[in-house]
């Protein structure tokens, strides 16, 4: 039996490709999804020669919105789960100074992920079957002085994407939120980041492959941070304000 | 960041990059003044250290093609023998060559010239190697092959990557009918008889010993010798027949402390080996065994490098000419038996012919074994090294983490023209390791 496909929004990041890898071993047909997607051809000949899987390229640009219902009329086939793996965590001491610079990161965060999830969510309610994936962050749980730009876009998608849940939950489509705190990423490289709390991509995408099948609603990884990210929610304001995190 | 081999000793800071693509690591290569690469670090020493630039090649790791006629996987350098594996052996293949983790990177297996339990039939790492492909100084990319560019190709199999960065490397495998291996274990009581048992059984695809290092008198030296074979499709039950390639997966343990210093002494030590020995000794018959088990049993715990504590261990590990083996096997155990500072993990196997510039195996026998560091056993390895050096043994880079130059060059002759080879083509001062300063390489 032929498995359902998967789609990849963002294929090109390391957790992209590692949930990628994941689906395709588990024997589905991968659709990566990209700016430049051409320059993913090393990758799907890698990804086919390792599963034995047919993958497939697709140009694919979050922030051009206009573009997205075309992008997803033109997919071969509608993916039965589609996992956004879109983001842009920038600087932010770049994004207190320029706020071009600031937008593009909200935009990319919020504005792209949500709108190609809308589109789909659309196609896949009227199917009445699928599964929505958005990687948003522990970082929009709080706003905080170190990175609240990118902070407050993840916050937007996480409030979209429990909205979009809440909505679908009736019409036979499921919406899991993913909410990594680090991962050793290209994103993250040259951080000094504690090694315990710190996941690989790997272990990301074996999360999110388990989370889908078990229709998991709001996924942390690594799980700590559902602790981490309890205590620091529950910080009175007054004293948070003060805090250096 | 703080950065060690599989020893975990020395631990250096050291600064890491991980390029993503070819280009980035060009821009790495043409702009650092001298560099190393690394794989999975499973090296145990400073083998894969550049303090000031070590280039992680992990994600430089895709397969590019298969022709299932041949069985020639042509793959990035970062590409695990573990992915290799998965990706292959549901299809029938299975890497020719491979050492006791499946956790290395082609590269690394590459630079380190590996070997596994079929030394002695297959040759190392390198008899399943057709080309390579290798990044120089300049960012220029050679392909070598046995054929074409021999010399380099023979520099960089066992080269510790002091010829350049391995980029892609063309590899044959192997076609196996089913997943699993039937193996059998020889008692073999002390060195002499266990020696014997190498002699009789060269015909067996994979063989070797593990060997309790704490035996005195007449245990010096026993062994239990275990002998695989690829089974069949006929060699299997009509249960496992039906699904030839599936075995069970198995649940993984790790280690999630360092184990503190006194877990490891001379009386655990032996009380265990006593167990092992009479373990094994029950178990002699011919019997199934999954390849993971088989070829990889301490891969299934994870971290394993963390019971030697904080400190990190050291791993001797020597080859001896056949001629000299016995005297030189049997002065080496001595030593150790005097000292105590037994370990778990001391194995022994025969070597067979080997060619290459650099690379580690020679037609004879290999000891290997681990030691927690500390001053007693640093100064025990200083007297392995001199019977190693008396018998015209010498010693495996990839395990190695202490030892000098001054060993190194007399050990082995063939030191000082690999330096020269490295110095006429312009790679001493761009590509070196911390282990290449030590050793002057």
């Amino acid at each position: 039996m032929i498995k359902p496909p998967v789609l990849i929004l963002g294929a090109r990041s390391d957790i992209g490709k590692a949930v990628a890898h994941k689906f395709a071993s588990l024997g589905h047909p991968v659709q990566l999804a990209a700016r430049n997607a051409s320059t993913l051809e090393a990758d799907k000949t890698d990804m086919e020669l390792r599963h034995g899987v047919s993958v497939t390229l697709h140009e694919f640009e979050a922030l051009a919105t206009e573009t997205h219902d075309a992008f997803v009329a033109a997919l071969p086939q509608l993916p039965e789960v589609a996992v956004c793996v879109v983001g842009l965590m920038g600087q932010q001491a770049e994004n207190e100074r320029d706020i071009q610079a600031a937008c593009r990161v909200m935009r990319s965060n919020y504005e792209g992920p949500a709108s190609i999830l809308a589109v789909l969510a659309n196609s896949f309610e009227a199917r009445g079957s699928g599964t929505l994936v958005g990687i948003s962050s522990v970082a929009g749980d709080r706003g905080r002085a170190t990175n609240y730009v990118y902070g407050s876009a993840k916050a937007g998608f996480t409030a979209f994407l429990s909205g979009l849940r809440n909505r679908l939950a009736k019409r036979g489509v499921h919406v899991l939120t993913v909410l990594p705190g680090f991962v050793s990423t290209q994103m993250t490289e040259g951080m000094d980041l504690p090694a315990k709390l710190t996941a690989e991509p790997g272990e990301v995408a074996d999360a999110i492959a388990r989370a889908v099948a078990g229709r998991k609603d709001v996924v942390y990884f690594r799980p700590i941070w559902r602790l981490i990210m309890l205590i620091i929610r529950n910080i009175p304001e007054r004293v948070f304000k003060r805090l250096k995190i | 960041m703080k950065l060690s081999g599989w020893g975990r000793y020395p631990v250096l800071e050291a600064r890491t990059h991980r390029p993503r693509s070819v280009d980035a690591l060009r821009n790495l290569v043409l702009s650092e003044p001298n560099l190393i690469a690394r794989g999975n670090g499973r090296a145990y020493g400073d083998s894969a250290i550049n303090t000031s630039a070590t280039i992680e090649t992990r994600h430089i790791n895709r397969m590019i093609a298969f022709d299932p006629a041949s069985g020639q996987l042509v793959a990035e350098a970062g590409v695990l023998l573990g992915d290799i594996i998965a990706a292959f052996l549901p299809r029938g293949w299975f890497p020719m060559v491979t050492p006791g983790t499946k956790f290395v990177t082609l590269g690394g297996a590459i630079a380190a010239d590996v070997h596994g339990k079929n030394h002695h039939k297959d040759g190392s790492f390198r008899s399943c190697v057709d080309w390579i492909d290798v990044m120089g100084p300049d960012g220029g990319i050679r392909r070598c092959s046995p054929q074409d560019d021999a010399a380099m190709f023979d520099h960089t199999l066992g080269g510790m990557g002091l010829t350049g960065v391995i980029l892609r490397a063309a590899i044959r495998l192997r076609s196996v009918e089913t997943a699993w291996i039937r193996q059998t274990t020889i008692l073999a009581p002390n060195l002499k008889a266990a020696m014997a048992a190498f002699e009789a059984t060269q015909d067996a695809t994979y063989s070797v010993a593990w060997i309790d290092c704490l035996g005195t008198r007449g245990n010096l030296g026993r062994c239990l010798v275990m002998l695989g074979e690829h089974a069949t499709h006929r060699d299997l039950p009509t249960g496992k027949a039906q699904a030839p390639f599936q075995t069970k997966t198995k649940r993984k343990l790790s280690v999630p402390i360092d184990f503190p210093a006194f877990a490891l002494n001379s009386l655990t030590v032996r009380a265990f080996n006593a167990l092992y020995y009479w373990a094994g000794a029950r178990k002699t018959a011919e019997h199934l065994v999954d390849w993971d088990s088989y070829f990889y049993p301490l891969d299934a715990i994870l971290g394993w490098n963390r019971i030697y504590g904080r400190k990190g261990f050291v791993q001797f590990q020597c080859a001896l000419p056949l001629d000299q083996s016995e005297a030189g096997l049997t002065a080496l155990l001595a030593e150790i038996a005097k000292a105590g500072s037994g370990s778990f993990l001391a194995v022994l196997k025969r070597f067979g012919k080997q060619d290459s510039a650099f690379s580690f195996p020679m037609d004879g026998y290999t000891l290997a074994l681990d030691f927690t560091v500390t001053r007693k056993t640093l100064a025990l390895l200083e007297q392995l090294d001199q019977i190693t050096i008396e018998h015209g043994g010498r010693f495996y880079l990839a395990k190695d983490s202490r030892m000098r130059a001054e060993t190194l060059r007399a050990s082995d002759t063939r030191a000082a023209d690999f330096r020269a080879h490295r110095d006429s083509h312009g790679y001493t001062s761009r590509f070196r390791s911390a282990q290449s300063e030590r050793l002057a390489l």
